[in-house]
């Protein structure tokens, strides 16, 4: 997985960087979910106290609000991390296809960002300073905000699985943008948006069913632990039945574009037609992968031998190896050395037209000119193996408990309910709802793993390994600040979830 | 709308970015003073929840000034920061324990207690502009690296990486350059005199007012000597100019001094931006009961900084010179997106006036009202 690690310092500059990105990735990612979970919950909360003026909704809406804040300032700190280690980490990466990469998260600070911040300071200090209506407004501007945020980094993260609306140019030797709609509205940008957005509401919706769980456990705030399980009951099953569906588009996308991926992420090394999705190891549901991937139960899905050794499609495209890609890549960087070596010697157009001629030719595989062993394409099997069943599962449990815990606080059926509410049964109930928070980030974080583990060693998908798109620096000066971030984030996180916690305990005080 | 002028454009919207951060540092100013402008306990609360309410703002142009420079001048993005690691990394850490300071410093259950945010606090108010004011200062000075693209079709090194620092502290070099210091501490104080002036503004409170006049003083004092030292040695010193024909970069001498007599209008923009900060400083230490003076001072800060920005950049200047390479300098030209990209993202920019009147909106709405004691104890107060 880290295979250079303490090796000589260019090699191991590139693993420090990747574990540097990563861990700031995932810590970035334990906070982001929770802040548009949230906003889906405190914007429903604030609007049943805009329409019925009940001071409780008010309280409950400053609540909910409350525990936001705490959650936010994390989630925008590690955030603006992770942009600025696009520069000072991945400079090769930021110049190669900066051209394109950089407008999608200039757009967020603009038109996101902005709103984001603006309106959240309208919602902790506003309320006896602006109309109640401007004030719900704020708080859905506030949710918007980190929604379309979450739109431009993910358009910006599915290119980077999909690099569409490009073209590389010879002559300022990095790829530039050839349509901004192709990149902002590619198709594997809307299904990953939609079911990394989706699957957020769970993590807010488990949050919400977790806290008021602990109230009912602890036999306080009842109108509030009830009518907030309601809405983040709601919100969980709406919100887990739509990641359900749009995961299965994503794994289609997966399947469409980035192959390997979805053969490592069920450990599948020989493919062909009709393939069964495995359970675990040694137990499959027949036929159910070739389904997901294709939506037919008949479909051919590629296995990791096939992408190496090279297959044909059921629609007849042929398929190279990776090997014949490698050469290929080769060809196509030799061919561009050639054409600005012709050019800086005032070449003729024609011997300049004969390199651009196989440089374009070979281009879709001009990533592939700096692998050196095609073993380095497979990505770690069996993290994305173990990840996607952590996900897949998680999610699936998901759907059964917030379709529970929705009938239980609405006493359905009531025949079941009839001598019982939901705030007053056994306590073993409410420790599983509890025990369902940590379990909603694993799960969130397994899905995050089998998206950036699955793409390994690209940073962008057949067009730039991670060893071609560094900065230069040694390794002992990304190792220190691995080590402060890890300090750091770890140092906070601990702060968060204390205060968290004594803020729960403390509770609204109705 | 031809290539050159979108390039221009762009320079002028990440100048804009730019000059409107320095502005907002008033948060870290105000920030690094707020022991001795509070006082006491209660004092240093009100300050910390008066900037409290605006950090976001200068959190998200930080963000947006770094994303704008991303997508319109790439080459920038990944020398400057994959180069002066260190230096980023520093400016980064400092603005993350800003970030989590405000709302955990007061909370129950903070483990670390209020002092330790408090620090962090103090920390960034003085690294943060120390080392945005001495990152500004390299596109004057020059930085050390080297930009070599066809390193790109190198497949047989294990890196092929375009951009490279021609030393091995990674952007701290800069701070032995005491030039880069002045402008830095500079910054600093400026930061200082706009906190002051901010704070005095938005909070209702006589002691913190009375106060903020000395304190306001000591600020100004250091910093008309140091940018005005500066900026003279920027007027006298030789710059990085470039022949546009042919892409040759050369010293070219009072290359700034040369550029502000051709572009006669940033001179104007410049010296009505002087006059406003002073203008500004001037009246609230002189005018009894006045407190709007970050009003004339912000603008004028704006407008100063603006004209710094431009004046390194339009006009054929390389406007993030290379000491180790003079070719490998950033232009304009050799550094920015292509003319599809610069055009698209002109669009996108189309939505700035939308998107600043609804934070004038949301701020007037915000501030309408002036910090009291009585807010501390709200519910969420910092």
């Amino acid at each position: 997985m880290f295979n250079n690690l303490l090796l000589d310092i260019d090699a191991g500059t590139i693993d420090w960087s990747r574990a540097q990105f990563a861990l700031t990735a995932i810590y970035h990612w334990l906070f982001v979910p929770l802040t548009l979970g949230l906003a889906v919950i405190m914007g429903i909360v604030e609007t049943i106290y805009y329409r019925t003026k009940e001071q409780f909704w008010k309280d409950a809406a400053v609540f909910w609000q409350k525990l936001f804040g705490i959650n936010f300032a994390m989630g925008v700190a590690t955030g603006i991390i992770l942009e600025f280690e696009f520069g000072t980490n991945w400079s090769n990466y930021s110049w190669f296809v900066g051209d394109i990469f950089g407008a999608p998260l200039a757009v967020e600070g603009i038109v996101a960002f902005f709103m984001e911040s603006t309106f959240v300071a309208v919602m902790y200090f506003g309320w006896k300073k602006v109309s109640p209506g401007f004030h719900l407004a704020s708080t859905w501007l506030t949710g918007l905000g980190a929604t379309i945020s979450a739109w431009w980094i993910l358009v910006a993260n599915a290119w980077m699985q999909y690099p569409v609306g490009c073209a590389f140019n010879p002559d300022t030797m990095r790829n530039e943008m050839v349509s901004f709609a192709e990149v902002a509205l590619s198709p594997f940008a809307v299904g990953k948006f939609c079911h990394t957005v989706t699957s957020s509401w769970i993590i807010g919706a488990v949050f919400c069913v977790g806290v008021c769980s602990w109230y009912m456990l602890k036999r306080r705030e009842p109108r509030l632990s009830i009518e907030s399980m309601k809405i983040g009951a709601a919100v969980g099953l709406v919100a887990s039945l739509l990641a359900a569906a749009t995961g299965h588009k994503s794994a289609q996308d997966v399947a469409a574009v980035q192959p390997m991926k979805l053969a490592a992420m069920e450990a599948l090394y020989d493919g062909g037609n009709g393939v069964g999705l495995k359970v675990v190891e040694g137990i499959e549901v027949p036929n159910a992968l070739s389904f997901m991937a294709t939506n037919d139960f008949e479909g051919y899905v590629p296995g990791i031998n096939n992408i190496l050794n090279g297959y044909t499609t059921p629609d007849g495209k042929v398929e190279p190896s990776v090997e014949e890609k490698i050469e290929r890549g080769k060809q196509a960087i030799a061919a561009l050395a050639a054409y600005r070596k012709a050019k800086q010697e005032g070449a003729e157009d024609s011997t300049l037209n004969q390199q651009l001629s196989i440089l374009n030719e070979n281009m879709p595989y001009f990533g592939y000119g700096y692998i050196r062993d095609k073993a380095e394409v497979v990505p770690p099997i069996a993290v994305n193996f173990w990840a996607f069943r952590v996900m897949v599962g998680l999610g699936g449990l998901f759907i059964l408990f917030f379709a529970v815990v929705l009938a239980g606080a609405y006493g359905w059926p009531k025949a079941l309910w009839r001598d019982r509410t939901i705030t007053g049964l056994p306590k073993w109930h409410y420790w599983i709802a509890i025990a369902l928070i940590p379990l909603a980030y694993i799960a969130s974080e397994s899905g995050w793993l089998v998206a950036e583990f699955g793409r390994q060693p690209w940073t962008i998908q057949d067009m730039l390994p991670t060893w071609a798109a560094v900065s230069d620096l040694q390794s002992s000066s990304v190792m220190i600040t691995f080590f402060l971030f890890l300090i750091l984030f770890t140092t906070m996180l601990a702060v968060e979830i204390n205060i968290m916690l004594k803020q729960i305990k403390k509770g609204p005080q109705l | 709308m031809t290539y050159e002028f979108l390039q221009h454009y762009w320079c002028f919207i990440v100048s804009l970015l730019g000059a409107i951060l320095v502005f907002l540092l008033f948060v870290q100013g105000a920030n690094s003073v707020a022991s001795s402008l509070g006082q006491t306990e209660e004092g240093r609360r009100l300050v910390y929840n008066s900037t409290g309410r605006k950090w976001e703002f200068t959190f998200t142009t930080l963000v947006t000034f770094g994303g704008a420079f991303f997508a319109s001048f790439p080459l920038f993005y990944s020398t400057s920061f994959g180069g002066a690691y260190w230096l980023w990394m520093i400016i980064l850490f400092t603005f993350v324990l800003q970030a989590v300071s405000y709302e955990f410093q007061n909370k129950i259950g903070n483990i670390l207690g209020p002092r330790t945010f408090q620090f962090f606090l103090t920390l960034n108010g003085i690294l943060g502009p120390l080392l945005l004011g001495g990152a500004v200062a390299t596109f004057f000075e020059g930085s050390n690296f080297i930009v070599a693209k066809d390193n790109l079709i190198d497949a047989g090194a294990i890196t092929p990486i375009i951009s490279s620092w021609a030393n091995a502290s990674h952007g701290l070099d800069a701070l032995l350059n005491p030039w880069v210091l002045v402008l830095g501490f500079a910054v600093v104080f400026l930061a200082r005199v706009l906190g002051i002036l901010y704070v005095m503004n938005n909070v209702a409170d006589d002691n913190i007012r009375s106060r903020g006049t000395g304190r306001l003083i000591a600020a100004a004092v250091p910093f008309l000597v140091l940018f005005v030292a500066y900026l003279v040695h920027v007027l006298l010193k030789e710059g990085f100019a470039y022949n546009p024909e042919t892409g040759i970069i050369f010293m070219e001498p009072y290359k700034y001094l040369t550029n502000f007599l051709d572009m006669w209008y940033l001179l104007v923009v410049l010296l009505i931006g002087v006059v406003l900060v002073l203008f500004g400083i001037g009246k609230t230490i002189f005018s009894k009961g006045y407190v709007g003076g970050i009003w004339p001072a912000g603008i004028g800060t704006v407008l100063t900084v603006l004209a710094l920005l431009l004046c390194c950049a339009w006009n054929n200047t390389a406007y993030y010179p290379s000491t180790a390479d003079l070719q490998s300098s950033l232009t304009l030209q050799n550094s920015c997106s292509s003319e599809f990209t610069l055009r698209t993202m002109f669009y996108v920019s189309l939505l700035v006036p939308f998107v600043l009147a609804y934070i004038i909106y949301a701020w007037r709405a915000i501030d309408a009202k002036k910090l009291t004691k009585d807010e501390l104890k709200s519910d969420h107060a910092y």
